[in-house]
């Protein structure tokens, strides 16, 4: 911790200076945003044990809360955790440089540590059991909203010290030319950061004060369009971040070069500066816009948004396929994919990782976002499909996979449990896969989100849905269990290499195998 | 490498590959995009609404009256009520009902205004599963004509508290 700012070895694999204070700052913040997958996880299995209709294990109350806390510590402290982690790679690591103001770092750290335990312990003690929308005007205990705020202020803090790292390495000529292409989107998803964070803050400050009585009234239209200029944008991070990271495990398993930098750096571009608009989908079924607006937003850049996805879509498996037909694998069309490296982890959480976030959460997320179609998907469980497919099976499992790399290459600990960590990414996408087609396929015959019981037994009105929904629910639900031991697979193999692995010699080069 | 910094010069024109993807995935943006405006006017799916507000204390009057001027029954302990054709019809929703429960006719337009006395709801009408967002403050306003005769559910979809399970309405169409 106390270790020297100028302090640094050089990765015998890439090459890379990684200086000591960047290293420890990774370290702790992925191992925070391990601990809260964890709490997450367990929250998931809970949640999960209690939609299947032949356990249906919680109470009504400690389902809500259940689930508040599965989604705050899921959505927003694992993956903003590890994305930190991740930008203090991208500046220092990626460009060789000192980490800008590492105090300052720390600081960033326990504001987020601070805020996200406040957060914790006000949904445990029955406090806030809001949700992660916390929708005005149901009503948290102030210290809830203070936790959010201080969280954010961290993670803003630590967005600040990325782009002061960037200066640095400018400055010292620590890189020549362009910065690298995981380094550039990295700073895309800083930048996106920057702005979602400040809807965040005129947002949570007001409703901090309303909980406080300071501020008697808040309209609860108004909060949910500025709640979402937080809530989604702050998903957009996650897009781009995901991308980053595929980029960097094309490399780190099979050597894949970008082929085109001007066309990936332009898709970034356009994630920038396109993808926010697209928030204002949340609102099309609310009765304070008018159709005008909400043909004007469905009719918006967002798809100027998807273009960029539609290319990071080709140029991905353009540079592994490229890089595999340069290594001799080029018989027939498909040898290049076929003789990948699917035992490495890294591989198979990338490729699954691309195909379910663009093929199940990219299409459903478009669908969804047009006027008329949100009418049949508005807060059913179809769209808890949609955002398991972008958040979990795209952006977890991109981060998962990564994680296997971070641990030989920046902690110098050889990976225990091998095996595991191969099969991990597979037991994952296809608990997901389950997961996500099962809430799709309930959620579009009707069924509801965050919902404790939709054979409603308790209702004063009789009502039942069609039988099929309960075998989508019980598909969904098994898919969440199979999906929660992928976690507890990831949770132990990560936690004992951290702890327990083989510390690497200063010049031994060990990547997962 | 995608983690080193690339060549001096990488702004490169793109490859045939990459055109014809890109072109493709242009047109089919575009599409999408001219569909959008387009299918409200053509389609006519799109809800009509009129952005109002209302206080929720004058809602829950304005409710009060339409079900004492219109109420033909009781049922569950919630008042059963059959507005004449056209009329102005009020569902208000709170912890944990839909109230009143209405009774329609089939092929007459209804201009329905939906709000909540207390926190958000989800208007959820099932089997044809259409869903609405009820903010309270606001006249969620839609006009609605059933087109066929039978019982319809609204459930709530908008986690509104430790009942929102329970909460279920429900519509009368006859013919």
């Amino acid at each position: 911790m106390a270790a020297n700012e100028m302090e640094f070895r050089t990765c015998p694999i890439t090459g890379k200076k990684v200086y000591a204070t960047t290293q420890n700052l990774m370290w702790i913040n992925a191992v925070t945003a391990v601990v809260f997958i964890l709490i997450g996880g367990i929250m998931a299995l809970l949640v999960a044990l209690t939609r299947l209709p032949a356990v249906h294990l919680l109470s009504p109350e400690w389902f809500y809360k259940a689930l508040t806390a599965h989604g705050l510590n899921m959505l927003v402290f694992w993956i903003i955790f590890f994305e930190v982690a991740g930008l203090y790679f991208g500046s220092s690591v990626l460009l060789n440089s000192r980490l800008a103001a590492p105090k300052v770092a720390w600081l960033a750290y326990i504001l987020m540590l601070v805020g996200s335990v406040l957060v914790d312990v006000m949904v445990f003690t029955d406090n806030a059991t809001v949700m992660f929308s916390s929708y005005v005007p149901l009503q948290a205990h102030p210290l809830y909203y203070l936790g959010i705020i201080l969280f954010a202020v961290g993670a803003l803090t630590a967005c600040g010290i990325f782009f002061g790292t960037l200066a640095i390495a400018k400055a010292d000529k620590t890189y020549e030319g362009s910065l690298p292409l995981v380094t550039f989107g990295l700073s895309a998803a800083a930048i996106i950061a920057v702005f979602t964070l400040a809807c965040g803050a005129i947002i949570y400050i007001p409703t901090f004060l309303w909980s406080l009585g300071v501020i008697k009234n808040l309209d609860p239209a108004m909060y949910r369009l500025i709640f979402w200029g937080f809530g989604h944008s702050s998903q957009q991070i996650n897009v781009t971040a995901m991308v980053s990271i595929w980029y960097l495990l094309g490399a780190l398993t099979v050597g894949a070069k970008p082929v085109n930098e001007k066309i990936c750096r332009s898709a970034f571009v356009l994630y920038i500066l396109f993808i926010n608009l697209a928030s204002e989908h949340h609102l099309l079924t609310d009765p304070t816009l008018s159709p005008a607006h909400k043909i004007w937003n469905t009719g918006y850049f967002m798809y100027m948004a998807v273009l960029a996805s539609m290319i990071h879509a080709l140029a991905i498996p353009m540079a592994v396929e490229v890089a595999q037909r340069k290594k001799g694998y080029t018989k027939g069309l498909f040898e290049w994919l076929t003789k990948a490296p699917w035992g490495e982890p890294g591989f198979p959480a990338m490729i699954f990782s691309l195909l379910i976030f663009g093929f199940i959460g990219g299409i459903t997320g478009v669908v969804y976002g047009t006027e008329q179609l949100s009418i049949k998907s508005h807060n059913t469980w179809a769209l808890t499909g949609h955002f398991h497919a972008t958040v979990v099976g795209g952006t977890t499992l991109a981060f998962m996979g990564l994680t296997y790399y971070v641990i030989p290459l920046i902690f110098r600990r050889e990976i225990i449990g091998k095996k595991w960590a191969s099969a991990q990414p597979y037991v994952y996408a296809i608990g997901l896969i389950l997961l996500i087609l099962g809430m799709s396929g309930a959620g579009i015959l009707g069924s509801p989100r965050r919902h404790w019981d939709v054979t409603f037994a308790d209702s004063i009105i009789p009502f039942s849905f069609d039988p099929t929904v309960l075998l989508f629910t019980t598909i969904a639900a098994l898919g969440g269990i199979l999906a929660a031991v992928g976690g507890a697979m990831y949770v132990g193999v990560s936690v004992l290499s951290v702890f327990l692995g083989r510390k690497l010699a200063p010049n031994e080069a060990k990547l997962v195998y | 490498m995608p983690i080193t910094s690339p060549e001096t010069y990488w702004w490169k024109p793109a490859d045939k590959e990459e055109k014809i993807w890109i072109s493709v995935a242009i047109v089919w943006c575009l599409i999408l995009f001219t569909m959008m405006p387009l299918w409200h006017f053509v389609g006519g799916q799109n809800p009509s609404v009129e952005p109002m507000k209302i206080r929720p204390d004058d809602f829950d009057k304005v409710t009060g009256a339409f079900i004492e001027k219109y109420k033909i029954g009781e049922e569950s302990g919630i008042p059963v009520v059959k507005p004449p054709d056209g009329a102005d019809v009020y569902l208000k929703g709170q912890m944990w009902n839909w109230i009143p429960i209405l009774e329609l006719k089939k092929g007459v337009n209804y201009k329905f205004h939906i709000s909540s006395v207390d926190l958000m709801h989800g208007f959820s009408l099932q089997p044809m599963n259409m869903n609405f967002q009820i903010v309270p403050g606001h006249d969620n306003i839609l006009n609605l004509t059933p087109t066929a005769s039978g019982t319809y559910h609204i459930i709530c979809n908008e986690f509104c508290g430790v009942g929102h399970h329970t909460m279920v309405g429900k519509i009368v169409v006859k013919d």
